[in-house]
C-alpha cells in the first residue's frame, strides 16, 4: 500500500515501528501533490521545505521517544482560512493576497504541538461564502471523483486534499456546512465539533456565532484523533468552551446497541436524489441490525433554516469584513488619495461578487429600518430552529439524516443563481445554528460513482457519541478506503 | 419586499463598497430576490421568543491588568500597504 493512502492511525503505527520516517511519508504525499495536484488544484500553496524540516524534527522527536502524539510525523493540509505564522494567507481573496500572518491561529499550534508536519494550505471559497469551491479568487478546485464536478465547499480544497491522497487528513471550517457537505460530495470524513468547542482565534472570521473548525479524515477513528489535538478552551477565544475534552477514542468502538437514532422527517424532501435517499436509508438499516433503536422525530422549523441562516451569517459578515480597508494588512487601491475613495476602491476591487453580496445584504438588513424585521426576526427563528434541537433530543440520542440532497454538481450549474446554491446547504445549516457537533461519512456511491454522504449530529458538546455512532456504521458496512482513479 | 436601486447604492455606501453599474443591477435584482424568500419568516410568530446570537452562553472577560508579550511594532507593520515608523499611514483625512 503507497504511503500516501494510509490513515493517521495506520502511518502512525508505522512511524512507531520505525517501518518508515515521517521524511519519507512527507516526501511521498509531496510527490503526490506534484503529480496530482495540476488537475485537482486543491492546494493555494505548498510548503515543502517548511514541511521536510517539520518532519525532520518529527523523525527526532520520535526517537527521543519526546512527547509523540498520534500526530507526531504525520502530513496534513490546512484550509487557507487559517493564519500561519510567515506563511502566505489569503481566505482565497485578492484582498489578501500578499499576507503573510505574523502568528499562528490555535488550531494550526495546536496540531504543530502535536507534531503534524504541514504539507501547505488549501483552496475554498473566498471568505468561506459559498458550497462549491468555484469562489475562490484564484483557482477551481475539481472534485477528485469527477473532473467536471465541484468538489463542494467552502472547504473544497481540504475535502479534495484527502480524497485525492494528498495529505492524511485536513482541517477546514463549517459555518453552514462548510465541512460536511464538501466531505460528502468527496466521499471523506468531516466533523463539525460544538460551537466553542475549538478556539476560533486566528481563523478569520466569516460568522462568529456560527464559524467552528475541525477535521477531513479517512476515517472516523482519524477524525477522533484530530479532533482531540484541536479541542479545547483557548483564553484568546472568549467563546470557546472551558470544559474538559475527553478522549473520543477511549468510547469510539462501543457500537450502537440500544442507542437511539432520530430521522427526521423533515430531512427527507421532495426533490432530493433518488440514489441519495436510498444510500442513506440503507444505511439507517445496517445501524438498526448493530442494534440501534430508530425513533422517528420532527424538527418542524428546517424549512426557515437557510432564510435564518442568510440573514445572521451576512449580518455577521458584513461587521467582520469591515476590516479590510486597506489601512493594516492586503490590498489598498488608492488613486486619488482620498480615503473614503480608498476605502471604496479597495474593496470594491478585493472582494469578489459572492462576498460583495452578502456584505450588501448584511449591510441592508442591520440598517436602520430593517433590523427588527430581518436580523432581530432571524435570531428568535434561530431560537425556534434550536429548541428544535433540544425537544429531539429528549426522544433520541443522535439525528442521521442524508448531509446533502444531491451528489456532487457540475461546475456553473449553480452559479448564476444564488438562491439555488444557497439550498444546497438545507441540511447542513440547522446544525451551526443550533450549535451542535455533526459529522459526515461516507455511505456510498451513485450509479456515476459519485460519493453520498450519511450525516451524523449530537447534542452539545457530545461529540463522543456522534463518532461513537459513525465508526460503528463504518465498522458494520465494512467500509474501506475508496481512492478515485487519478 | 422588493428593493429599489437606491436602497442598493445606500447599502453600498455603508458597506463602503463603491459598486459598478452593472453590479448595481445585478444586486437589485439578485438581492430583492434573496429578501423576498427570507420574507418567510414572516409566516411565523415569534412574540415572546428571546432571540438567539450565541448558543454558548457568553460572559465578559476580565483579566489582571499586567504587561504581557505582545506583537513588536515592527511585526504588527510587516503587512500594513504603507507605514511610518511606528504607524500605519492612511492618506490625508485633514486639510
Amino acid at each position: 500500500m503507497d504511503l500516501n493512502s494510509l490513515t493517521i492511525h495506520a502511518l502512525s503505527e508505522k512511524l512507531s515501528k520505525k517501518e518508515v520516517s515521517s521524511v519519507e511519508a512527507t516526501k511521498a504525499y509531496l510527490e503526490r501533490i506534484g503529480a496530482v495536484d495540476d488537475k485537482i488544484k486543491a492546494f493555494l500553496i505548498v510548503t515543502a521545505d517548511e514541511a521536510l524540516k517539520q518532519a525532520e524534527e518529527a523523525d527526532k522527536r520520535r526517537a527521543q521517544n519526546n512527547n509523540i502524539t498520534p500526530l507526531t510525523g504525520v502530513p496534513i493540509s490546512v484550509k487557507d482560512i487559517f493564519c500561519t505564522k510567515g506563511i502566505r494567507t489569503t481566505c482565497a481573496s485578492k484582498i489578501l493576497a500578499g499576507f503573510v500572518p505574523p502568528y499562528d491561529s490555535t488550531v494550526v499550534a495546536r496540531l504543530k504541538d502535536a507534531g503534524a508536519v504541514i504539507l501547505g494550505k488549501n483552496n475554498m471559497d473566498e471568505f468561506a461564502m459559498g458550497s462549491s469551491t468555484e469562489n475562490s479568487a484564484f483557482q477551481k478546485t475539481a472534485n477528485p471523483w469527477a473532473l467536471d464536478r465541484v468538489p463542494g465547499g467552502s472547504s473544497g480544497g481540504s475535502a479534495a486534499s484527502v480524497a485525492a491522497l494528498e495529505c492524511a487528513a485536513s482541517v477546514g471550517t463549517d459555518t453552514g456546512g462548510s465541512i460536511r457537505q464538501p466531505a460528502a460530495l468527496c466521499g471523506v470524513v468531516g466533523f463539525k465539533p460544538t460551537y466553542g468547542r475549538v478556539s476560533r482565534f486566528g481563523m478569520i472570521a466569516f460568522a462568529s456565532s456560527l464559524d467552528q473548525a475541525g477535521p477531513f479524515t479517512r476515517d472516523t477513528i482519524d477524525s477522533a484523533i484530530m479532533l482531540k489535538a484541536m479541542a479545547g478552551f483557548d483564553p484568546r477565544d472568549s467563546t470557546s468552551i472551558d470544559a474538559p475534552v475527553p478522549d473520543y477514542l477511549s468510547e469510539i468502538e462501543k457500537g450502537v446497541a440500544g442507542l437511539k437514532i432520530g430521522i427526521p422527517k423533515e430531512y427527507f424532501i421532495e426533490g432530493m436524489d433518488a440514489e441519495v435517499e436510498a444510500s442513506v436509508r440503507e444505511a439507517l438499516k445496517i445501524l438498526e441490525k448493530e442494534g440501534a433503536v430508530l425513533v422517528p422525530v420532527s424538527l418542524p422549523h428546517t424549512e426557515y433554516a437557510v432564510a435564518v441562516y442568510y440573514l445572521v451569517a451576512t449580518a455577521e459578515a458584513s461587521s467582520n469584513l469591515a476590516r479590510f480597508d486597506g489601512v493594516k494588512y492586503g490590498l489598498r487601491v488608492n488613486e486619488s488619495g482620498n480615503l473614503l475613495d480608498m476605502y471604496k476602491k479597495t474593496r470594491d476591487s478585493g472582494f469578489g461578487g459572492e462576498v460583495k453580496r452578502r456584505i450588501m445584504l448584511g449591510t441592508y438588513s442591520l440598517s436602520a429600518g430593517y433590523y427588527d424585521a430581518y436580523y432581530k426576526k432571524a435570531s428568535e427563528v434561530r431560537t425556534l430552529i434550536k429548541n428544535d434541537f433540544e425537544t429531539a433530543f429528549k426522544a433520541c440520542d443522535i439525528i442521521a439524516t442524508p448531509t446533502t440532497p444531491t451528489p456532487a454538481f457540475r461546475f456553473g450549474e449553480k452559479v448564476a443563481d444564488p438562491l439555488t446554491m444557497y439550498l444546497s446547504d438545507i441540511f447542513t445549516i440547522s446544525c451551526n445554528l443550533a450549535g451542535i457537533p455533526g459529522v459526515s461519512i461516507p455511505c456510498g456511491f451513485t450509479k456515476e460513482n459519485l460519493p453520498i454522504g450519511l450525516q451524523i449530529l449530537g447534542r452539545p458538546l457530545d461529540e463522543t457519541t456522534v463518532l461513537r455512532a459513525a465508526r460503528a456504521y463504518e465498522r458494520a458496512a465494512g467500509c474501506t478506503l475508496q481512492a478515485p482513479a487519478l | 419586499m422588493s428593493i429599489t436601486k437606491k436602497d442598493v447604492l445606500h447599502a453600498a455606501d455603508l458597506a463602503r463598497l463603491e459598486l459598478t453599474a452593472e453590479e448595481q443591477d445585478l444586486y437589485t435584482e439578485q438581492l430583492s430576490r434573496i429578501l423576498n424568500y427570507v420574507e418567510k419568516l414572516s409566516e411565523l410568530d415569534t412574540t415572546g421568543i428571546a432571540p438567539t446570537t450565541y448558543t454558548v452562553p457568553l460572559k465578559t472577560v476580565m483579566r489582571a491588568d499586567e504587561s504581557r508579550p505582545s506583537l513588536p511594532h515592527e511585526e504588527a507593520l510587516s503587512n500594513a500597504p504603507d507605514s511610518d515608523k511606528d504607524c500605519f499611514k492612511v492618506p490625508r483625512i485633514i486639510e
